[in-house]
C-alpha cells in the first residue's frame, strides 16, 4: 500500500511542491475526493458554518499562509465499516478467549469415555475464569459479534462498498507478487487501488470464517431446532469441529494483521479512526 | 488527479468521523466489574428468552438405531456431587404439588401405569461432549395430564434426593420427547443414573435432566434465587437445544 504509483511523474517531487497548489487550479476529478456528494469539491471554500472556539486561534494562521494548504487524503472507511472493524475487534477477542475456557471443559473431539484430550490451552489465554462465566461472555458477544456481521455485509453490498475489497477471480493473479513482496523481499507491485489482492483475499477469508463461526455456532446451540442445518454440516459433531476450525481462521489472520498496521504506520491505523487516509498509496480513478 | 484536501477540512473531518465512533466505547462497559455483572447477566437472559422463542413445540428431537447407542458403561454417570444420595427405593415416592387437580404421592407404579416410551436420544453436556442414550420412561405430558396439572402454568419445579433443582418452561414441559424416565437401556435406573426415577430432556442441556426426583410442582412463579441449581450459578436457565 505504501510506496505510491510509479508512473506518476509527480511522486519524485518533495512534498511541498506537490501541496503547493494554488487556488484555481483544481485538479480534476478531485470532487469523488468528499465524503458525500453534497460537500462538493475539495478545494471548495469551508462550510458556512461557524468556526468552533478552537478554530478562532487558526484563521488568521490560515490567512497567512499560501491560499491552499492542502493535504493529499483520500476518504476510505465509511462508518459503517470502521464501527463494525471495532466492535469485531472486541467481539472476536471475547468470542476466541471464552471460546477457550469452554473448549478446556472438554478438550477433545472424541468420546466422553474414554476422553482423549488434545491440547491443554492455557488458562491465561482464557477468559470467562470457569465455564459458566465463559459460556456468559460468549452467548452476550456472539449477538455483538452477528449483528455487527449482519449490519456489515448488509451496508457492503447495498452500497457497492464490496467492490473494494471483495476477493475475486481476478484478484488471483496479483496474490503471488505481494506474497513475494511481503515475505521473501520481491519488488513491491504497483498499487491498483485501496486494497491489494493479498488483503482482499485476507480479508474476503475473514469474512467467511465469521460466517462459519456464527453458523457453526447455530448448530452447536440449537442442533434440535436446526437440524437440517446440522445435516448440511455434516451432522452435530462436525459442527464443533468447523467452529474451532473458522477460530483457527481468525488466530491465523490476527497476527499478520497486526503486523501489517504496524509495518504501514500511523496514517494508515488513523484511517481505520477517522475514516480519512493521509498520502494513500496509491492514485483515484479519475471518473 | 492527485487526492487532496484542505487542511482543516482534513481535521475537522477527521475528527467529526473519530466521535461517530464513540458508541464503540460502550463496550468499555464490560471492564467496569459491577456493570459487567449486570450486563453479563443481560446477554444470558437474552439469549435465553431467544432460545425460547425458537423452540418448536413441534419439532422432535432427533432419534437413533440402537446401533447408534453409546455403551451404557461409557454413559458418564457426571453427577454434580454424588453417584448415591442413598434413596430409599422402597419408600420412594414422588410428592406433586402446586396447580394440580390431584396433588399428593405417587408411587412408582402409579408412573409406570401411564403408556410407556423407549427412545434412543441424544444427550448432550454443557461442556461439549455428548452420548447417544436409550431412555425409557412416560412423558411427562401424560403424567401431568394424570395429575391434572394447569398445562397454562408457565413452570415446573423439581426437587431431588441431593440438594439439587431443577425447573422447567412448560413448553419443554410438553414436548413428546420430554420424559419421566424410569429406565436406561432397558433396565431399571441405577443409583448413579439417577434411580429411581429421573428427567429425560433431549431438548435440553444435559444439566436439565435432574436426576433422583422428589417432588414436582406445578407453578406460576419461581423464587428468584432458587429456579435451577446451575442457572442460579450463573448458567443458561433455558438450556433449550
Amino acid at each position: 500500500m505504501r510506496g505510491g504509483a510509479v508512473d506518476d511523474p509527480k511522486d519524485g517531487l518533495p512534498k511541498d511542491e506537490l501541496e503547493d497548489n494554488p487556488e484555481g487550479k483544481k485538479p480534476a476529478g478531485d470532487s469523488i475526493l468528499a465524503p458525500t456528494p453534497s460537500a462538493g469539491g475539495v478545494e471548495t471554500p469551508l462550510p458556512a458554518e461557524p468556526p468552533g472556539p478552537d478554530h478562532a486561534v487558526e484563521v488568521p494562521a490560515v490567512l497567512t499562509e499560501k491560499p491552499s494548504d492542502s493535504v493529499r487524503a483520500a476518504f476510505e472507511h465509511p462508518w459503517v465499516v470502521r464501527f463494525c472493524h471495532w466492535l469485531n475487534a472486541v467481539s472476536v477477542f471475547v468470542l476466541v478467549t471464552s471460546g477457550l475456557r469452554i473448549f478446556r471443559a472438554f478438550p477433545s473431539f472424541g468420546p466422553k469415555l474414554p476422553q482423549k484430550n488434545l491440547v491443554d490451552v492455557p488458562k491465561a489465554l482464557t477468559l470467562g475464569g470457569w465455564l459458566g462465566g465463559a459460556l456468559q461472555w460468549h452467548f452476550t458477544f456472539m449477538w455483538v459479534f452477528a449483528g455487527t456481521g449482519v449490519l456489515y455485509l448488509a451496508y457492503e453490498f447495498l452500497s457497492g462498498h464490496y467492490k473494494t475489497v471483495l476477493f475475486t477471480p481476478k484478484d488471483i493473479r496479483g496474490v503471488w507478487p505481494m506474497v513475494r513482496h511481503y515475505f521473501f523481499f520481491g519488488p513491491q507491485p504497483p498499487a491498483t487501488g485501496q486494497y491489494n489482492p493479498l488483503q482482499k483475499l485476507a480479508y474476503t477469508s475473514t469474512v467467511l470464517f465469521g460466517i462459519a463461526s456464527v453458523l457453526t455456532g447455530v448448530v452447536m446451540y440449537k442442533p434440535v431446532q436446526f437440524w437440517w442445518l446440522a445435516w448440511i454440516m455434516g451432522g452435530f459433531h462436525l459442527a464443533r469441529v468447523w467452529h474451532f476450525a473458522a477460530m483457527c481462521g481468525f488466530l491465523a489472520f490476527i497476527p499478520g494483521h497486526l503486523i501489517m498496521v504496524v509495518l504501514h504506520g500511523w496514517n494508515n491505523f488513523a484511517s481505520m479512526l477517522t475514516g480519512w487516509k493521509r498520502d494513500p498509496g496509491y492514485r483515484l480513478p479519475t471518473s | 488527479m492527485e487526492p487532496k484536501i484542505d487542511r482543516r477540512q482534513f481535521k475537522q473531518r477527521s475528527r467529526r468521523e473519530l466521535l461517530k465512533l464513540s458508541p464503540v466505547l460502550l463496550a468499555g462497559g464490560f471492564a467496569i466489574p459491577p456493570l459487567r455483572k449486570w450486563l453479563l447477566g443481560r446477554g444470558i437472559a437474552f439469549s435465553d428468552w431467544a432460545s425460547g422463542e425458537l423452540f418448536q413445540r413441534g419439532r422432535p428431537a432427533a432419534t437413533f438405531a440402537d446401533s447408534e447407542l453409546t455403551p451404557l458403561e461409557r454413559f458418564p454417570y457426571n453427577t454434580y456431587d454424588d453417584d448415591d444420595p442413598g434413596v430409599d427405593l422402597d419408600a420412594w415416592t414422588l410428592t406433586v404439588s402446586g396447580l394440580v387437580e390431584k396433588p399428593g404421592e405417587y408411587t412408582l407404579d402409579q408412573i409406570r401405569a401411564l403408556p410407556k416410551i423407549t427412545q434412543n436420544t441424544r444427550h448432550v453436556c454443557v461442556e461439549g461432549w455428548d452420548v447417544i442414550g436409550s431412555f425409557g420412561g412416560v412423558r411427562i405430558s401424560d403424567f401431568l395430564a394424570s395429575a391434572g396439572a394447569d398445562a397454562t402454568a408457565p413452570f415446573l419445579f423439581f426437587e431431588c434426593a441431593d440438594d439439587y433443582y431443577e425447573s422447567l418452561d412448560m413448553a419443554t414441559a410438553l414436548h413428546p420427547n420430554s420424559l419421566l424416565c424410569y429406565e436406561m437401556y432397558g433396565k431399571p435406573l441405577d443409583r448413579g443414573h439417577g434411580a429411581p426415577l429421573r428427567l429425560s430432556l433431549p431438548t435440553k442441556l444435559g444439566y436439565k435432566s435432574a436426576k433422583y426426583l422428589t417432588a414436582l410442582e406445578v407453578t406460576n412463579v419461581l423464587r428468584p434465587n432458587h429456579r435451577a441449581y446451575w442457572a442460579d450459578l450463573g448458567y443458561s436457565w433455558f438450556a433449550g437445544l
